[in-house]
């Protein structure tokens, strides 16, 4: 009976320790400095001998993030073929070296280290979660490399090797809680997952309701992937919030709608702004279930400019007219442009002289004219308001009169001053 | 009143999932001590198969009847070909089998992303299953109740299964002495076939109830086994009514944990309760007595 008392035992423990191995799994942040370590000096080791240059793509093509990054490779991809057929930057083709960041901040820290050093890219463009970028801003930092970021993001950030072509607060979240505000909303109620993005977006809302005379009436995170919203959603409908503001990311919402709808609660009774939420994730979620819901980017599909009419007929010829186009998509494809106009600027690759030259270089962008600033990388971008229509895309409802300059660190508002 | 009986139900409907999650590993795992990491990789196989179903079907509601029974067999003939290709060949090495089985749900999860791609895809609910009904003011969503149904179908099932059929006297006899169940005649290889075939099946019936709760992707699997895993050892191994138990009261736990604190906290709450729970019951609630030396 001994043996099988020990038997007994060991198997109970040795599970429950793999469970807390495997749970820990996820949130495992090792010191991403230490994924790729500067090879000694600066000294680039960029190849601009030939008649083509080398530039690395970092998306997640596989991983819970796949199902949104994939689609910001696709429009790179996209832009590198527009661009190469039409002669190249400086005269030379683009070379796309592209890694998988495995939705991992520490893979991305280790691919982008590979990407400057072993590759020898003259710019790298990806990455989507906040946890990524802080992973991989200290490898492009000790390298003097540049990294090209196409996704809004909670600001209070800038690095001179990072360009940030998605909105910052200032373009996104505030414009949202004004129009909130505008529509007379008293009480918002805070979903978000439970990393970098949603936890400083909502001190940023915490800190605008209170100047604006808005109730928080609840703040909940879940773990990134989660699939349990009942309990967040009963609470919820019990606050009797007047609007709920949506931080939560990648397949997450897919639940959280689902049950959000099926307990009875509408986009009339009380509705969802969505701030990660794009017209290539409707499908996955169910049209069924957000149908009316709003959301909050700089671009939209169904916007109606000349350069935007372009972007979607060559995205739609090259990936097939089932395919749709979203803000992170537009801004990588934008990026991309940026870089090449910046180095033609500068009339080299040269990291410190595309710095130099960054500063007013402007892009006639699908989402209208952006321009970058040069203080802090960030680009000028035109929040919009957008609902969820019946044919799966998103339609503006309202909009800035003009482009706002980014404000990563919210300096002219002075509600902000205790955030930074 | 009316968040107390919202609350109660979020308990039993995410007991709901555990058990349906669970129920399969406590045969497998419980009944013939095999830790089987891929059991995560049969609910997924599970959900794609009510995919599958509904793409050549189109209607939602018919496809979901009809992709229960197909799951059951996508799930089981998997469960069955990994038994027949590597476990057998490593019964009482529960350590090996465990890294073995690691390593087959990657490839699983590997597989999927190849046939499926790598975003989520859609699987429609039923318009029968769309909205609530009101208990008491609460609001019941319906999904939730026909995964509680299901669940406490697949455990009644399995309960007959076990106690009424010639079958489930083979399990139970070779569960409790293997040789001298093999003296008397029994097939321990068969039965060990048939355990893992009707064990993983019920892992692709739950594949097919997530599917109305949140998003199938190629990374569902890990989602819940680690859960599943939890809800065997707390309920005791080797016993369906523990695994019943314990799944019901986790899921309450966490619901209450949760609702009092955020869903991180509740979580790191669950897993210490489990914990201490097993240091004080190592053996979980029920113990199975065992004439057997091994």
């Amino acid at each position: 009976m001994k043996v099988q008392s020990i038997k007994g035992a060991f198997i109970p423990v040795a599970v429950t320790a793999l469970a807390a191995v495997l749970t820990g799994c996820g949130s495992q942040i090792s010191d991403p400095a230490a994924a790729g370590q500067p090879s000694g000096g600066t000294e680039s080791c960029v190849d601009t001998s030939g008649d083509s240059i080398k530039v690395g793509f970092l998306n997640s093509l596989s991983g819970t993030m796949a199902i949104s990054e994939t689609t910001v490779f696709d429009s790179l991809s996209l832009a590198a073929e527009e661009i190469n057929a039409d002669g190249g930057v400086l005269g030379k083709q683009l070379e796309v070296i592209s890694e998988d960041g495995a939705s991992e901040p520490t893979k991305f820290a280790e691919r982008a280290g590979k990407l400057i050093q072993q590759d020898c890219t003259a710019a790298v463009f990806g990455g989507w979660t906040s946890s990524s970028r802080k992973a991989m801003l200290p490898v492009f930092e000790s390298n003097d490399a540049l990294l090209f970021y196409p996704v809004q993001y909670e600001g209070l950030e800038s690095s001179e090797n990072i360009f940030y072509t998605g909105a910052t607060t200032n373009q996104q979240i505030i414009p949202a809680l004004d129009y909130l505000a505008e529509q007379g909303t008293k009480t918002i109620f805070l979903v978000g997952s439970d990393y970098v993005f949603p936890r400083t977006a909502n001190k940023i809302i915490n800190a605008y309701a209170e100047a604006h005379g808005m109730e928080i009436v609840g703040e909940e995170y879940t773990p990134l992937g989660s699939t349990e919203f009942s309990t967040i959603v009963n609470k919820v409908r019990d606050s009797g919030a007047d609007a709920v503001f949506n931080t939560l990311n990648g397949d997450s919402n897919v639940a959280f709608f689902r049950q959000y709808t099926s307990v009875g609660l509408t986009p009339d009774t009380m509705p969802v702004v969505s701030v990660s939420i794009a017209e290539e994730e409707v499908p996955g979620i169910g049209l069924e279930n957000i149908e009316g819901q709003l959301t909050a980017w700089d671009y939209y599909q169904t916007l109606d400019t000349p350069a935007n009419t372009a972007f979607v007929s060559a995205f739609k010829d090259k990936y097939g007219a089932d395919r749709v186009t979203s803000d992170p998509m537009e801004a990588a494809y934008t990026s991309l442009y940026l870089w090449k106009e910046m180095v033609e600027k500068a009339g080299s690759f040269d990291v410190d002289k595309v710095q130099e030259a960054a500063d007013g270089v402007s892009f006639e962008a699908p989402e209208g004219t952006v321009t970058v600033n040069g203080d802090n990388n960030h680009i000028t971008k035109t929040p919009r308001i957008g609902k969820i229509t019946s044919d799966g895309l998103i339609e503006t409802v309202w909009e800035a009169p003009e482009a706002v300059e980014p404000d990563p660190y919210l300096e002219n508002y002075d509600w902000a001053s205790g955030l930074s | 009143m009316e968040l107390l009986i919202g609350q109660m139900f979020a308990g039993l409907s995410l007991g709901s999932v555990l058990l349906l999650a669970a129920l399969g590993l406590s045969l497998t795992f419980g009944q013939m001590g095999v830790i089987n990491m891929a059991h995560g990789e049969f609910i997924m196989a599970g959900a794609y198969t009510a995919f599958v179903v509904q793409q050549a079907l189109g209607s939602a509601g018919v496809s979901l009847l009809l992709s229960l029974p197909a799951a059951f067999l996508v799930g089981g003939t998997m469960g069955l070909i990994l038994e027949e290709l590597l476990l057998k060949r490593m019964y009482h090495r529960p350590l090996d089998t465990l890294l073995v089985t690691f390593g087959v749900s990657l490839i699983l999860q590997q597989m999927a992303r190849d046939i499926f791609g790598a975003p989520s895809v859609d699987v429609r609910v039923p318009a029968w299953l769309q909205g609530n009904v009101e208990l008491l003011g609460a609001p019941i969503p319906l999904t939730r109740l026909f995964i509680l149904a299901l669940a406490l179908t697949c455990l009644a099932a399995l309960a007959l299964l076990l106690k009424a059929t010639p079958l489930g006297r083979r399990i139970r006899a070779v569960v409790v002495n293997r040789d001298l169940a093999e003296s008397s005649g029994i097939s321990s290889r068969r039965t060990d076939q048939l355990t893992f075939f009707v064990g993983s099946g019920l892992a692709g019936i739950a594949g097919v109830a997530v599917t109305l709760i949140g998003s199938t992707s190629p990374y569902l699997g890990p989602n819940y086994i680690v859960d599943a895993f939890l809800v065997v050892v707390a309920g005791g191994i080797g016993q369906i009514k523990g695994a019943a138990i314990a799944a019901f009261a986790l899921g309450v736990l966490q619901s209450v944990f949760e609702f009092s604190t955020t869903a991180s906290i509740g979580k790191v709450l669950i897993l210490a309760a489990i914990v201490i729970f097993l240091q004080v019951r190592p053996q979980g609630i029920f113990t199975l007595k065992t004439r057997s030396l091994a």
